[in-house]
């Protein structure tokens, strides 16, 4: 079964190529010496130090990681406590519907999302900006945050905060000292996630943005509309760097939690 | 037959406060450390003693579901009672009840005379010990031991004095610095119950403690646990599905079903002396004979069985009325199997062995009388197997004396 078979080397390439050719060649134009993206005339970093000197991108830049963090910040401590209530709640009326309802705005559109936050921040008079950005992306990454976490606590084994509490802790202290601690990797994962989420959305950031707030996405997306150039190619290359250092962190965190869970369980079995 | 070492207690006979019988304690216990120095132990018989924990009428229902049905209890201080029951009978939720895990629906629970039904469990002078342990994974075992103690608000110098001597108790001195992950399940197990008994509880409950080990730990810890609840003097609680373990243990053993007591009294009564089928059969191996009684003395019954036969004859101190239903329950190791008419036996049956149950020390014989039921007798192999006069298929004679047996309407 593991001879490598040619159908299997050629879908694998196809699938690949697929997927990355158009990144890779966006990497390779960002250290184009030309100033035309589709012809190539030597090596050069020369659009990283411009981009550097480029003040609207710089803002934009500062203006998306402030979103990032503010908001999965937010959404970590929400998704947090509604992944923990959600298991931990008891089987309260209409609890199914509750956990079907935190998790409906994963498959919601993005548009949907987007418009129904810009309708409320009109409705309820709050200025458009970094503000209502960082509400809005709280929102939908929260559902994220609550996925990642919730799956761990599933597999939490409930006597250990009972022992918490039966050695004199408050329910408080029993979730700080024991709880919170335990399931640590899922919630920095689950930060993790939000924060990469956050900073490469466009379109719920561009219905509930204002004129004071323009994010990386929003300000590529505008100078996309004069044109490709290679600045803008060297840009999306340190987004790229960061989404995947980003992302490949948060499954790292993840799965080195499951592997220690596995050794403790197998530990737990032996024993 | 299960370890039932009259450990505390005296012979059934001297079920009566009377404060004459010598300690069995040593049987179990020599040469293991300081043992206890009481002569006698069962403040259950002294009317003036008060105890520790009353249950008064406590009902616990999860929706429809009866758990616990008006249940009545006293443990006593220093006790190491065991509620014993297969699973669903009620015995964990009445632990949770005690923990303050699960509040009863009805009734209350008093803790030295306090009621405790409202306290939540952090406020309870009780601590427990869990089936899983529920170690904190992300704790040393020094923290684990600790944690209990620094959330009392403790001085740091009388925290370690305390951890040491809990370190010291457990014999686990050398694994201070280490996680729960990087030692043995029988370790884990000792830092559970050091974990536990820091606080130095009023009440140590123990949930299946010793579940997850295996058989040999298991009977070397059952011995750890009562050198350690005799030294610290605390008041056990253990829950067990496993007879021989309550047995061994405890002081007291509950026997419980559907969510009510069946018979409180200790290891040798319950063996001996089973109040009902019910305990007869669920502790140990047993016969059961029906039939219906007649009277033929003080005391004496003689008993209809399997029409045609012999009827059996049976002492029994609770009265039986002429033509009444019977269960006639006699242990295995009760009744003798011999290849000739044993010449003067109260109660003598011929069967044919139908199967042989070797264990090494001891043989279960399976012998299936002409009426088709079948009574089960054990004899220690005293000689060497090949030397034994019956085997397989060979018809022999099963006899036993007539206090054998115990007498049961139900």
């Amino acid at each position: 079964m593991n001879k490598t078979s040619w159908f299997n080397v050629v879908s694998l390439t196809l699938g690949f190529a697929f997927l990355y050719i158009p990144m890779i060649i966006l990497i390779i134009f960002s250290f184009n010496e030309s100033k035309l993206v589709t012809v190539w005339a030597g090596f050069s970093t020369k659009w990283y130090g411009e981009l550097m000197h480029n003040k609207a991108f710089l803002d934009a830049a500062w203006v998306t990681i402030k979103v990032a963090v503010f908001s999965s910040t937010i959404a970590t401590v929400l998704g947090t406590m509604a992944a923990y209530v959600m298991v931990r709640g008891g089987r309260f009326r209409g609890r199914t519907l509750f956990s079907g309802m935190i998790y409906a705005p994963l498959v919601m559109p993005e548009v949907i999302t987007g418009l129904s936050l810009l309708l409320l921040f009109i409705g309820i008079g709050l200025d458009r900006g970094v503000l209502t950005i960082v509400l809005a992306h709280g929102t939908f990454s929260m559902c994220y945050v609550s996925v990642v976490v919730s799956s761990r606590l599933v597999t939490f084994d409930r006597s250990l905060e009972e022992a918490a509490l039966d050695l004199g802790c408050s329910s408080s202290e029993a979730f700080r000292l024991v709880t919170l601690p335990i399931i640590a990797p899922a919630v920095i994962s689950g930060w993790l996630l939000a924060f990469t989420l956050s900073l490469d959305d466009l379109v719920i950031a561009s219905f509930t943005t204002g004129p004071s707030a323009t994010t990386l996405p929003i300000k590529i997306y505008s100078a996309m509309r004069l044109g490709v150039s290679p600045e803008i190619n060297a840009l999306s290359t340190i987004m790229i760097a960061i989404i995947t250092v980003g992302v490949i962190t948060a499954s790292l965190v993840a799965k080195q939690q499951m592997v220690r869970q596995r050794r403790e369980e197998q530990d737990a079995v032996r024993s | 037959m299960p370890n039932a070492v009259g450990r505390l207690t005296c012979p059934a006979a001297n079920f009566a406060p009377v404060k004459t019988c010598a300690k069995s304690t040593d049987l179990v216990h020599a040469g293991r450390g300081p043992s206890l120095t009481t002569v006698e132990f069962e403040p259950w018989n002294d009317p003036q003693a008060k105890p520790l924990i009353h249950f008064q009428n406590v009902t616990k229902r999860f929706g429809t579901f009866t758990a616990i049905d008006d249940l009545t209890i006293d443990i006593y201080e220093k006790e190491f009672y065991a509620l014993l029951g297969p699973s669903g009978c009620g015995k964990t939720t009445l632990m949770r009840m005690l923990a303050g895990f699960e509040t009863p629906t009805e009734g209350k629970i008093m803790l030295a005379g306090q009621n405790i039904v409202s306290v939540p469990p952090n406020k309870r002078a009780t601590n427990m010990m869990f089936q899983s342990y529920a170690l904190f994974p992300h704790l040393s075992i020094w923290e684990n031991i600790a944690f209990g103690l620094k959330r009392e608000g403790m001085a740091k110098a009388d925290i370690n004095d305390r951890v040491d001597e809990m370190l010291r108790l457990t014999r686990l001195e050398q694994f201070a610095r280490r996680k729960p992950h990087q030692i043995s399940g029988g370790q884990r197990q000792r830092v559970a119950l050091a974990r536990s008994l820091a606080k130095a509880p009023k009440l140590l409950l123990l949930d299946e403690p010793l579940g997850a080990l295996d058989k040999k730990l298991r009977q070397e810890t059952q011995f750890e646990l009562m050198d350690i609840q005799e030294k610290t003097g605390t008041t056990f609680v253990i829950v067990t599905h496993d007879q021989e373990e309550a047995m061994t243990v405890a002081s007291r053993v509950a026997v419980m079903d559907h969510g009510k007591i069946i018979q409180v009294a200790t290891p040798d009564r319950i063996y001996e002396t089973p109040n009902s089928v019910y305990v007869a059969d669920f502790i140990g191996d047993v016969n059961i004979i029906e039939g219906t009684t007649t009277a033929i003395g003080d005391d004496s019954y003689s008993i209809a069985w399997a029409d045609g036969r012999a009827p059996l004859t049976a002492n029994s101190n609770t009265p039986f009325s002429d033509g009444q239903k019977c269960h006639l329950a006699i242990r295995p190791e009760k009744v003798a199997i011999t290849a000739d008419e044993p010449s003067e036996a109260a109660n003598a049956v011929q069967g044919k062995i139908l199967d042989i149950a070797y264990l090494g020390n001891i043989s279960t014989y399976h012998v299936e009388l002409p009426s088709g039921v079948v009574i089960k007798a054990q004899a220690a192999n005293t000689r060497r197997i090949s030397r034994r006069s019956y085997t397989w298929e060979d018809t022999v004679w099963l006899s036993w004396t007539a206090t054998a047996g115990v007498l049961l309407a139900s």
